[in-house]
C-alpha cells in the first residue's frame, strides 16, 4: 500500500512541493491537500496585477482543479486545518474533516501584520494578501474614492499602484524617509518616489499611525502627530507573520517561524514545513524563488532520495509596477572597507549602485533600466572577481562584448514576432505560448523548452524580461553554488575536489562515492567526469570512450548531413609541396566534396563518410600527417605570422617558435578547446591576442597574453608577463596550460575562467611563483608524456574499429 | 521477413555504446546500456535526423550528438521538454548473440 501524504495549505510553495515529488516517484504517495481557500493554487504573486486590472483570476491559476484529480490528488478546498494530531498521524480540518498521515508538509504560508491600534477591526480595512483582500479592494473602488496604504514597502507600493489605477484618490503612509528601505537605498528610493508622484501617488513620509477613525465602517486615519486624513479604504502593508500557530499548538518547535533543518526536516521527523511559514538557519523568506529551491529539497527527501540540501538563499528583487523598472540585491548599502560603482543619468532617469568587495560584486541597486539585473546577480551569487571588466561594468554585460539586447520594459510592447534568440531563430511570440501552455516559471525552464537563450545566452536579458512580464516575477533559483548537472547537487570544484583528495580513480567509484541519483550519468556529466579523471590521474586512469561525444570518438567532426570532416595538422601553419600533393590525392581518392583553408592555417577536407574516415586517416599518416584534433577539448592549432625570417617588420623567429609550440601541446585533452598564435611584432598579423595562449615578439623578448577568445563575446587578452627566451616561453606556455587543465571547469574556455577565478590568481600561481611555475610545467610533459598519440595512426591500425564499421544485413 | 536474425555478439556492441545496422530499407542503432539491455530504434533523431548511433548511452536513454535531444530507448519517445518519438525494433538476445526481430511486423 502506498504512503500517505498529506499537505496543508494549498498555496505556492506546498503544491510545488507536491509537483516536485510527482516527477521524481509519481507512484510513492497517495496525497491528500487542505486549503483554506476556495481556489487551487493560483500565482500569489499576480494579485498585483489583477488588483491593477491587468489580469483576471483565471489568468493567474496555476493548478485547476482538474490537475488535482489527473494526478490522484485529494483536494480539500475551503477547509482550514486545525489540529495536527502527532500521536495518532492524522490531520482534523474545521468542518471535521480528518486525514491520516504517515508524512506531513506544513505550508501555511504568513498573514500580513495588523497594526494593533484602535479602529483596526473596521470595515474597510484589509491586508493584501489573498483573492479575497483583492475583491474587497475591487469592490470598495467602485463605490469610494480616497485610500490610505500603510507601509511603503514592496507590496504596499503595488497595491497602491493598482488602486490608483482603479481611479482612487491614494496615499501612502510610511514610518521612515525612504520607500523601500529594505531594497533600495537613499537615491534609488528617491527617484522612485518622484516618478510615482508624477503618476499622481502621494506620500506621507515620517509619518506613525496612531488610530483608525470611525464607526462600522473606517472614515479617516489619524497620526502621532496630531494630524488627519479622510480615507474610505486603509491597506495595512507593514510586513508579514508566518503563519506557525498550527504547527505551536502541536508542540512543534517554532521561532519566528516552523524551525527546519538543512532537509526541510521539522523537530518531529514525520514533519516537513516549506514557504514562508519556514525558518532556516534563522532566516525567513517572502519571496517565490528561495520557497521553490526549498520545495525542491523537500521533494528530494520525502522521494527518499536523501542527498538535496538546502542551504540558504540570496535573493533578489524587482517590484511589479508596470512602466517602473527597478532591481535589487545582495548587500545593497555598503559598509567600510566596501567600494561602491554608481551610475546616474537624471536626464534618463537611470541610476544603478553596485557595492563592491574584494573586486566581487556585493550587492545591486538599479533604476530605470535593469536589463543587466540578472547579470549583476549572477556575479554576486558566483563571486565571479571582475577586475578584468570593472571599468565597463555599469555599462552592462553588452559592454563587456555581447550583443542582442534593448531596452527594459519595452520588452512588454515588442510584436509577437520580433525575433529575440537570435541563435535559434525564437520569437517573442514562441516564448510567451510556451510560458503559458506549459506553466514555466524559471530561465532555465523557458531555455530547456524553447531553446531561447540556450546557445550563446547573450539574449538571456531579454528571455528574462519577456518572462517577467509574463508570470511576474523571474523565479530564477537562487542557491549560492551550482550543481554539475541534474544528476547530483555536487557543483564542479566539489567534484573536482573530491576526485583529488578522494583518491577516485575510476567512473564506477566516484558515482557511489558521490551518491550519484542515475546509474551512470548523463551526457553532460560524463564527459566532464571524463575529463576530471583523465587530468587528474594521467598515468592511471583509463580513458572512457563512451563518455566521450562522438566528435572526439571518431576524431572528427560531425557535420549537419552526419559526414565528417578531417583536418590534418600543419604544424605552425608550414607546409611542403609533397604535402600540398599528398592532401590533393587524398582528396581525390576519396571524393571530398569540398577543401577549404581554415582560419586556422590549414585545410578541411569536408563531407567524409565514417567509414572512409580509417583509411583515409592511413593515406595522410603515410604521407606523414597526423590528426589536427579539430574536434577536440584541447589543442587546436597554432597560428603563426611570417616573422623575422621573411617580414621586414620582425622581431624574432614567429614560425620556428609556433612549430615548437605546436609539438610541445598537441594531442593533450583540456576543458575546453585551446588556440596558441606567436606573432613576429605588436602588429600582430597572427592576430595572438584573441588566442588562448598568445605571444607577441618584441625587441627585447616575448610578450606572453593569455584569455582571449573571438566567437560570440569576442575578448581580448590579458598580459600575463614578459619573458627574454624562447626556453621560457615554452615553461610559461607548459604551466599555464597546466593550470588551466586543473583548475577550469569542463567546458569552461580560459577566458570564462579567468573572469571567474581572476587575473591576480593566474600570475599567482604561473608567475611569481618559479617552483610552482616549474612544477605544473613538469605535471605537464608528465601528462603529454601519454597523451601524444595519434588517434589516426590508432586507429588506422584497427582500435575501435566498430566506431566505423557499420552492422549489415539484407532486409 | 518473419524471422529473427542475428545480426551481432553482444560483444560487438561496447556497453553504453552502439552500432549502426545497415539494411537496404532503413538504417537501425543498435544500444547496449551499462546494464546490458540491448535496444534497437531507427537511426534517426526526429528532430532534425540525427543519427542517434552516435550519441551518448546513459541509463535507459540516448542523448542526440546533434542537440542533445534525449531519447527513451524503451518506448522511442522523447523525453520532455522536447517532443515525439522514434521506431522501435524487436531485439532479443540468446546466449550472446544479438537478434533482430521481423521488421514489418511491428510499429514501423
Ligand atoms: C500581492 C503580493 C505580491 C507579491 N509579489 C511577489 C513578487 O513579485 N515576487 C516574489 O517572489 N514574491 C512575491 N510575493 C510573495 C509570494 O507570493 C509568497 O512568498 C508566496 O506566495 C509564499 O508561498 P507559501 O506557499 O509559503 O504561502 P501561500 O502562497 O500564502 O500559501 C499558503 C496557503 O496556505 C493556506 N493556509 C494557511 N493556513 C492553513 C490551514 N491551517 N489550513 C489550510 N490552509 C491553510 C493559505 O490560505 C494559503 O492559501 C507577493 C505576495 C503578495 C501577497
Ligand atoms: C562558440 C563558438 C564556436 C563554435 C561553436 C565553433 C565551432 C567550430 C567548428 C565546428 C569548427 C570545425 C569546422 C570543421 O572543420 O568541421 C571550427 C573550426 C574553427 N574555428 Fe570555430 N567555433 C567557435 C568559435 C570560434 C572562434 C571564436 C574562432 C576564432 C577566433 C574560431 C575559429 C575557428 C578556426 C580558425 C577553425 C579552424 C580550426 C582548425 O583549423 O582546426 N572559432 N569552429
Ligand atoms: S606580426 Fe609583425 S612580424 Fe608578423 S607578419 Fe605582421 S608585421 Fe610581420
Ligand atoms: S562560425 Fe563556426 S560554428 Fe558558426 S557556422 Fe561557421 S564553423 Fe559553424
Ligand atoms: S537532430 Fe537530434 S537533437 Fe537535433
Amino acid at each position: 500500500m502506498r504512503e500517505k501524504l498529506v499537505l496543508i495549505g494549498n498555496g505556492m510553495a506546498g503544491v510545488r512541493t507536491l509537483e516536485e515529488v510527482l516527477k521524481l516517484d509519481p507512484e510513492m504517495y497517495d496525497i491528500t491537500v487542505f486549503g483554506e481557500e476556495p481556489y487551487g493554487n493560483y500565482n500569489r504573486i499576480m494579485l498585483s496585477p489583477v488588483l491593477a486590472g491587468e489580469k483576471s483570476i483565471e489568468d493567474i491559476i496555476l493548478n485547476e482543479k482538474q490537475w488535482y484529480a489527473d494526478n490522484g490528488i485529494t483536494l480539500h478546498v475551503n477547509k482550514q486545518v486545525t489540529q495536527i494530531d502527532r500521536y495518532h498521524r492524522k490531520v482534523v480540518a474545521d468542518d471535521g474533516t480528518e486525514a491520516h498521515y504517515d508524512r506531513l508538509i506544513i505550508a501555511t504560508g504568513s498573514s500580513p501584520f495588523i497594526l494593533p491600534i484602535p479602529g483596526a477591526d473596521l470595515d474597510g480595512v484589509v491586508g493584501f494578501r489573498d483573492v479575497d483582500d483583492v475583491d474587497q479592494m475591487l469592490e470598495t473602488a467602485k463605490q469610494y474614492n480616497k485610500a490610505v496604504v500603510i507601509g511603503a514597502g514592496l507590496l504596499g507600493l503595488e497595491a497602491a499602484d493598482g488602486l490608483l489605477k482603479q481611479g482612487m484618490d491614494v496615499t501612502v503612509v510610511h514610518l521612515l524617509d525612504t520607500l523601500m528601505e529594505q531594497q533600495l537605498d537613499s537615491t534609488a528610493g528617491a527617484m522612485l518616489k518622484a516618478s510615482l508622484e508624477a503618476r499622481g501617488m502621494k506620500f506621507l513620509m515620517r509619518h506613525q499611525t496612531e488610530a483608525l477613525l470611525g464607526e462600522g465602517r473606517v472614515q479617516g486615519i489619524r497620526f502621532a502627530n496630531g494630524q488627519t486624513v479622510p480615507t474610505d479604504l486603509v491597506v495595512m502593508a507593514v510586513g508579514i507573520r508566518p503563519n506557525i500557530s498550527l504547527a505551536q499548538t502541536a508542540g512543534i518547535y517554532c521561532e519566528r517561524g516552523i524551525v527546519v533543518s538543512d532537509t526541510l526536516t521539522t523537530y518531529d521527523p514525520r514533519i516537513f514545513a516549506v514557504g514562508e511559514c519556514v525558518q532556516h538557519r534563522g532566516a525567513t523568506y517572502g519571496l517565490v524563488a528561495p520557497l521553490f529551491e526549498q520545495a525542491k529539497v523537500c521533494a528530494n527527501h520525502l522521494c527518499q532520495l536523501g542527498y538535496g540540501r538546502y542551504e540558504g538563499s540570496v535573493v533578489s528583487t524587482k517590484l511589479k509596477v508596470s512602466g517602473i523598472d527597478l532591481f535589487s540585491a545582495g548587500e545593497f548599502i555598503e559598509t567600510d572597507g566596501d567600494e561602491t560603482l554608481v551610475m546616474q543619468d537624471p536626464a534618463e532617469g537611470i541610476y544603478k549602485k553596485l557595492v563592491i568587495r574584494n573586486n566581487r560584486v556585493k550587492g545591486a541597486v538599479m533604476y530605470g533600466d535593469t536589463l543587466d539585473g540578472s547579470w549583476y546577480f549572477q556575479l554576486l551569487r558566483e563571486e565571479t572577481d571582475i577586475s578584468s571588466f570593472r571599468s565597463t561594468i555599469l555599462f552592462g554585460q553588452h559592454s563587456v562584448g555581447d550583443a542582442g539586447h534593448s531596452g527594459g520594459s519595452k520588452m512588454v510592447n515588442l510584436a509577437d514576432d520580433a525575433e529575440v534568440c537570435g541563435c535559434n531563430g525564437i520569437c517573442k511570440g514562441d516564448i510567451v505560448k510556451a510560458i503559458q501552455d506549459k506553466g514555466l516559471f524559471t530561465l532555465d525552464e523557458v531555455k530547456a523548452h524553447t531553446k531561447a537563450g540556450a546557445s550563446c545566452g547573450s539574449c538571456s536579458g531579454l528571455v528574462e524580461q519577456i518572462l517577467v512580464s509574463t508570470v511576474g516575477s523571474d523565479f530564477d533559483a537562487t542557491p549560492s553554488k551550482k550543481a554539475m548537472c541534474g544528476c547530483t547537487d555536487f557543483s564542479h570544484d566539489e567534484v573536482m575536489e573530491a576526485i583529488r583528495k578522494g583518491a577516485l580513480k575510476d567512473m564506477a567509484t566516484l558515482f557511489r562515492y558521490l551518491n550519484w541519483s542515475t546509474p551512470d550519468g548523463c551526457a553532460s556529466c560524463r564527459p566532464a567526469l571524463n575529463y576530471y579523471l583523465l587530468s587528474s590521474w594521467p598515468e592511471e586512469y583509463e580513458d572512457d570512450a563512451q563518455s566521450r561525444l562522438i566528435n572526439e570518438r571518431v576524431h572528427g567532426n560531425i557535420q549537419k548531413d552526419g559526414t565528417y570532416s578531417v583536418v590534418p595538422r600543419m604544424f605552425g601553419g608550414l607546409c611542403t609541396a609533397n604535402d600540398l600533393r599528398a592532401i590533393a590525392d587524398v582528396s581525390d581518392k576519396y571524393d571530398v566534396p569540398q577543401m577549404k583553408v581554415t582560419g586556422g592555417q590549414r585545410i578541411d577536407l569536408f563531407g567524409v563518410k565514417k567509414e572512409q574516415l580509417p583509411a583515409m586517416w592511413k593515406d595522410l599518416n603515410d604521407a606523414g600527417f597526423i590528426s589536427g584534433h579539430a574536434y577536440s577539448k584541447g589543442l587546436r592549432t597554432v597560428k603563426t605570422c611570417a616573422g623575422e625570417t621573411w617580414c621586414r617588420f620582425g622581431t624574432q623567429n614567429s614560425i620556428d617558435l609556433g612549430v615548437k609550440l605546436e609539438h610541445f601541446t598537441w594531442g593533450s585533452w583540456m576543458p575546453h578547446k585551446f588556440k596558441i598564435a606567436v606573432s613576429g611584432c605588436p602588429r600582430n598579423c597572427a592576430e595572438a591576442t584573441i588566442k588562448d595562449f598568445g605571444v607577441v615578439c618584441i625587441d627585447s623578448g616575448y610578450e606572453l597574453h593569455v584569455g582571449g577568445n573571438g566567437g560570440i563575446k569576442v575578448r581580448v587578452t590579458d598580459l600575463l608577463c614578459k619573458v627574454t627566451t624562447e626556453e621560457e616561453v615554452e615553461e610559461y606556455c607548459g604551466a599555464f596550460t597546466q593550470f588551466y587543465r586543473e583548475d577550469a571547469h569542463y567546458l569552461e574556455r580560459t577566458a570564462n575562467w579567468i573572469e571567474r577565478v581572476g587575473m591576480k590568481r593566474i600570475k599567482e600561481h604561473v608567475v611569481d611563483n618559479e617552483t610552482g611555475r616549474k612544477a605544473l610545467n613538469e605535471r605537464f610533459k608528465v601528462s603529454q608524456s601519454v597523451a601524444q598519440i595519434d588517434p589516426w595512426k590508432e586507429r588506422a591500425d584497427g582500435a575501435e574499429s566498430h566506431e566505423f564499421n557499420p552492422l549489415k544485413i539484407a532486409g | 521477413m518473419s524471422d529473427w536474425i542475428a545480426i551481432a555478439k553482444l560483444d560487438d556492441i561496447p556497453l553504453r555504446g552502439s552500432r549502426q545496422l545497415k539494411t537496404d530499407t532503413v538504417d537501425i542503432a543498435i544500444f547496449r546500456t551499462g546494464s546490458d539491455e540491448v535496444f534497437a530504434i531507427r537511426d534517426q533523431c526526429p528532430h532534425l535526423g540525427g543519427p542517434l548511433s552516435q550519441g551518448m548511452v546513459h541509463g535507459n536513454t540516448v542523448t542526440c550528438p546533434l542537440h542533445n535531444w534525449k531519447i527513451d530507448l524503451e518506448s522511442g519517445q522523447v523525453k520532455a521538454p522536447d517532443e515525439g518519438c522514434v521506431n522501435r525494433y524487436p531485439v532479443k538476445v540468446e546466449q550472446g548473440v544479438v537478434y533482430l526481430g521481423p521488421l514489418e511486423s511491428h510499429d514501423a
